[in-house]
């Protein structure tokens, strides 16, 4: 025991709880398993550790230790890849896939949350070392809600209104409001599609947003939690009953036509607006300087 | 080239409209021929999309 063990255990149990405080499993259902949550535990405790031994370090000058925070950043690069692999695996099993777009926002926030633990216990480290265990708290804490704050994405209601439209058929043409889905032939599946279908409009706020929601990425990941949370009424052999996402080009408008088994239309436009905004779907056409003179 | 979308088979109950180079049923009446095409779709796991009233193909997506 030296003046340095103190402040690295109570460093480490901080990050450490950071981490498990960002494993909750949500409706999304990821991590569900027990040694998918221990793999991300026992990372997150080695970045706990990393983060809060950077400090002694750094105070007994030992500048060249805190190079192992390099290999730390190209382990933990190694986690985005460990998941990106796995979770593009199970894809090709779901009956409504993530898409890649998806599995890369997850990835990268696995790869993210590590350096937020680092983060959370360096700074609870240098809080104790330089001022007292309750300095050292309270350091933990705020960075504890900086990362839930930098955790914390956009969400698809920011950007976007969602109102409820009834699926229709002109001939064999699929529509939700004025939108064009699919060609459905046989009647039989039409008559399915009109009992278990419903059908959403999804209006952009802005012109950002609509560029953002073009993204097919981001319209399958809006596929992906409907149905993963609602339910979807299919099979494999069934290729006709897959929920779409289409675009009106005139104005940007996303028409949802989803099969959820729970047809509960409140439900399932707070669960659309409830979608993450994907990092990789983002688009600001507006921050050119061309757009911005022009407004 | 990755072709992603093709005709796997045509049902119709018109042989004139359909042209060669895909697997052609040929019914008689409009019952048979939404029979044929619910059991190709479930068979070939593709998707019957109507032309017509008279042709339908199943494509695989």
């Amino acid at each position: 025991m030296n003046e340095y063990t103190y402040p690295i255990v109570l460093g480490i149990i901080i990050g450490t709880s950071t981490r498990i405080y960002m494993l909750r499993t949500d409706y999304r259902q990821y991590p569900t398993y027990l040694h998918g949550k221990i793999i991300h535990i026992a990372l997150g405790f080695i970045a706990a550790g990393l983060g809060t031994l950077a400090v002694p370090s750094i105070l007994k000058e030992d500048f060249t230790a805190v190079t192992f925070l390099t290999i730390a950043a190209s382990q933990f690069r190694e986690v985005r890849n460990m998941e990106r692999n796995t979770l593009t695996e199970l894809d090709s099993l779901e009956l409504v896939p993530r898409g890649k777009t998806y599995i890369e926002g997850i990835a990268i926030a696995f790869e993210s949350r590590n350096y937020l633990v680092i983060f959370t216990s360096l700074v609870t480290t240098l809080g104790y070392l330089l001022a007292n265990i309750w300095v050292g708290l309270i350091a933990g804490v705020i960075a504890f809600f900086i990362s839930k704050i930098l955790m914390a994405g956009g969400k698809l209601e920011d950007i976007v209104d969602v109102e409820y439209a009834e699926p229709r058929f002109e001939g064999a043409g699929l529509y939700v409001d004025n939108i064009y889905i699919m060609n459905i032939g046989l009647p039989e599946r039409r008559e399915e599609v009109l009992r278990y279908g419903m059908g959403f409009i999804l209006k952009p706020k802005n012109f950002d947003a609509r560029s953002t929601i073009a993204n097919l990425g981001q319209r399958q990941a809006i596929l992906h939690d409907v149905s993963t949370a609602l339910g979807v009424y299919r099979d494999s052999g069934t290729p006709a009953l897959v929920p779409l996402a289409k675009r009106d080009l005139d104005d940007g408008r996303i028409g949802v036509f989803i099969l959820p088994q729970e047809r509960d239309v409140e439900k399932a436009i707070e669960v659309i607006g409830k979608v993450p905004t994907l990092e990789n779907a983002i688009r600001m056409p507006t921050e050119r300087n061309v757009m911005k003179r022009e407004s | 080239m990755d072709i992603e979308k093709f005709i796997l088979a045509a049902v119709t109950t018109n042989p004139k409209k359909v042209p060669s180079g895909v697997a052609v049923f040929h019914c008689d009446t409009k019952e048979e021929m939404d029979t044929i095409t619910t059991n190709l779709e479930a068979i070939l796991d593709g998707i019957a999309h109507a032309l017509s009233e008279e042709i339908y193909i199943i494509v695989k997506h």
